[in-house]
């Protein structure tokens, strides 16, 4: 098995200085499981030769042989999925603004799960098997179910969702998810009238992911009921067109477009309604400064650094970030006569 | 070769302190390549913030070593090198707060301002950058002079207290993972401790030695009665 090169690229290697002093991602026979082809793709849409070549030019110019190396390895096995294509229906509530590249949106991830450095997802998440792959629908249902992921991508036709998303750490990208509604889901398991939130539980495998305690694993993330059945509120199963990549939280994501980016919990396995509402993953690590709702707000500042602007990937100067990260016409209802300095 | 490691010539010193010159740029030199080459990844502005930050405390903690390392290795010319890396320390502080007044806030001085009085983190750092200035502007061989050995040093010993508010900094800047922090914490926790130790063997060693002062003083009275 060739082993990955660690976090060592080209370009990081003075921020991955001491990671690389401190592997904590092991590999195992996981790496393998990914090369497997799934069922529901042919070889045809496997990486096609175009793709196949650009990402060759892009490696001769990186130029650093083992990074090189390492990236080939993960071009040729580990993004057989990216590639796949799948079609969607254009929505009505998508934004017209310029998309942020896709490598920039493949390669700068927060999923802590795989490291805590914004590059480590694209190097590590190809150890993560996502098929097969169940979701469990439970709690608070009429009909608790457990759904295949395949049986999901067929729930509803999927549509193109280009959303703004909005990190707490205060930079934004433009992302044409791929995906359909939560409400669609939720309906198909008859939700209880004493269900008041969702909660998310997403995968974790300490063989293949972090270990360190950073956050409490698995990943747990809430939205209050009317917040899940919110038209924007959709399941990601894609984005550009394609299968969405592991680092992106593949098979299956939540995306809350009016919420910090840390809402929308990546590699869902679990989807429990419950009267209470649900713990979550960032705040339970540091209450006082993410609360439940995370709602985009530029006026409400998290207590280190200010939330008024942002910085759009692939821009220099900073912009204004908007309530609601821009869709208080949809969303701003659902908080009339909430205080939302207290709900942070 | 051993003794060229042991006392280098003045012209092997010359020679040591232009290569070292030219490793300390290094990252620097990486860091401008990236930015022409659009090769810092999807948040250039933040890799150069981050990277010039590391490697202001990374000289920090380099130049923190140079007494030490002199101490146990008896290699006493190490300290010739030691104003060089201060002084990319500073350097490597100027660059980080260049990066963040022009590139990051684009000189909006009401948001600077807001950011150093109401976020402890840039409060501290801000801080540890405005205390460098005196060290850098006095390192020179005149202001050695100038100032008097004594008064010189106990300024300089301040680069300990910046030190640690410049750790401190990072560590109230990370999220969640504290990994990286703590590994500049803890090797500045060693370069302090062991100064503490010689500080406090050498009081071990004062307080060992009978002062030789009080025969001395007791003859004199004795003198003086009779």
């Amino acid at each position: 098995m060739p082993e990955p090169i660690g976090n060592f690229s080209v370009c990081s290697w003075t921020l991955n200085f001491y990671c690389s002093v401190f592997p904590t991602l092991p590999v195992s026979e996981h790496d393998i499981m990914l090369i497997r082809p799934t069922p529901d793709i042919r070889p045809s849409e496997i990486t096609s030769r175009a793709l196949f070549e650009d990402r060759r030019r892009f490696l001769a110019r990186s130029g650093m042989g083992l990074a090189a190396g390492a990236a080939l390895w993960h071009g040729l096995g580990g993004d057989a999925h990216a590639a796949a294509k799948l079609s969607t229906v254009a929505s009505p509530l998508s934004t017209t603004e310029p998309l942020t590249d896709q490598k920039s949106v493949t390669t700068y991830n927060n999923f802590y799960e795989f490291g805590t450095d914004k590059g480590d997802p694209a190097l590590n998440a190809h150890r993560m098997a996502t098929r097969p792959w169940t979701v469990k629908v439970e709690g608070l249902v009429g009909k608790p179910r457990t759904f295949d992921i395949d049986d999901l991508l067929k729930l509803a036709p999927l549509e193109e969702r280009i959303y703004r998303m909005r990190c707490v750490e205060g930079w934004s990208m433009v992302i044409p998810w791929v995906g359909f509604p939560l409400a669609t889901l939720l309906k198909e398991v008859d939700p209880l009238g004493s269900a008041k939130y969702v909660e998310f539980l997403t995968h974790y495998d300490p063989e293949i992911m972090l270990r360190r305690p950073v956050l409490a694993w698995p990943y747990g993330e809430g939205l209050r009921m009317d917040e899940a059945l919110h038209p924007l509120t959709i399941l990601s199963v894609g984005l550009y067109g394609e299968v969405l990549p592991n680092q992106n939280g593949a098979p299956i994501r939540l995306v809350v477009p009016w919420k910090y980016g840390f809402k929308s919990a990546k590699s869902i396995v679990t989807i429990r309604l419950t009267e209470h509402q649900p713990p979550t993953a960032w705040n339970r690590a540091t209450p006082q400064e993410y609360g439940f709702y995370s709602n985009v707000n530029p006026d409400v500042s998290h207590p280190r650094w200010s939330q008024a602007t942002e910085r759009r990937i692939g821009e220099l100067r900073k912009r204004k970030t908007l309530m609601f990260n821009g869709y208080a016409d949809q969303v701003a209802g659902l908080y009339q006569g909430m205080d939302l300095r207290k709900h942070y | 070769m051993l003794n060229t490691l042991r006392a280098p010539s003045g012209a092997q010193i010359a020679l040591i302190k232009a290569i070292v010159f030219l490793v300390c740029l290094l990252p620097a030199f990486q860091l401008a390549l990236g930015w022409r080459d659009d090769a810092l990844g999807a948040n250039p502005i933040e890799t150069l913030t981050r990277a010039s930050g590391e490697w202001t405390l990374r000289f920090l903690l380099i130049t923190l070593t140079v007494t030490p390392l002199r101490r146990y290795t008896g290699l006493h010319w190490l300290l010739r090198l030691r104003r060089m890396l201060g002084l990319f320390a500073f350097a490597y502080a100027c660059a980080h707060l260049t990066t963040y007044v022009w590139l990051d806030q684009f000189f909006d001085w009401r948001a600077i301002a807001h950011d150093i009085l109401d976020r402890p983190f840039i409060t501290v750092g801000f801080a540890a950058f405005v205390l460098l200035i005196p060290l850098a502007a006095t390192s020179c061989a005149f202001a050695i002079r100038r100032l008097g050995g004594r008064r010189w040093q106990s300024l300089h010993r301040s680069v300990y207290g910046i030190a640690i508010l410049g750790v401190v900094h990072f560590w109230w800047l990370v999220k969640a993972d504290l990994l990286e922090p703590l590994i500049y914490a803890v090797i500045l926790a060693a370069l302090l401790g062991v100064r503490a130790w010689w500080r406090e063997l050498e009081r071990r060693r004062q307080l060992a030695v009978p002062p030789p002062a009080k025969h001395l003083e007791k003859k004199v009275i004795r003198l003086v009665q009779k």
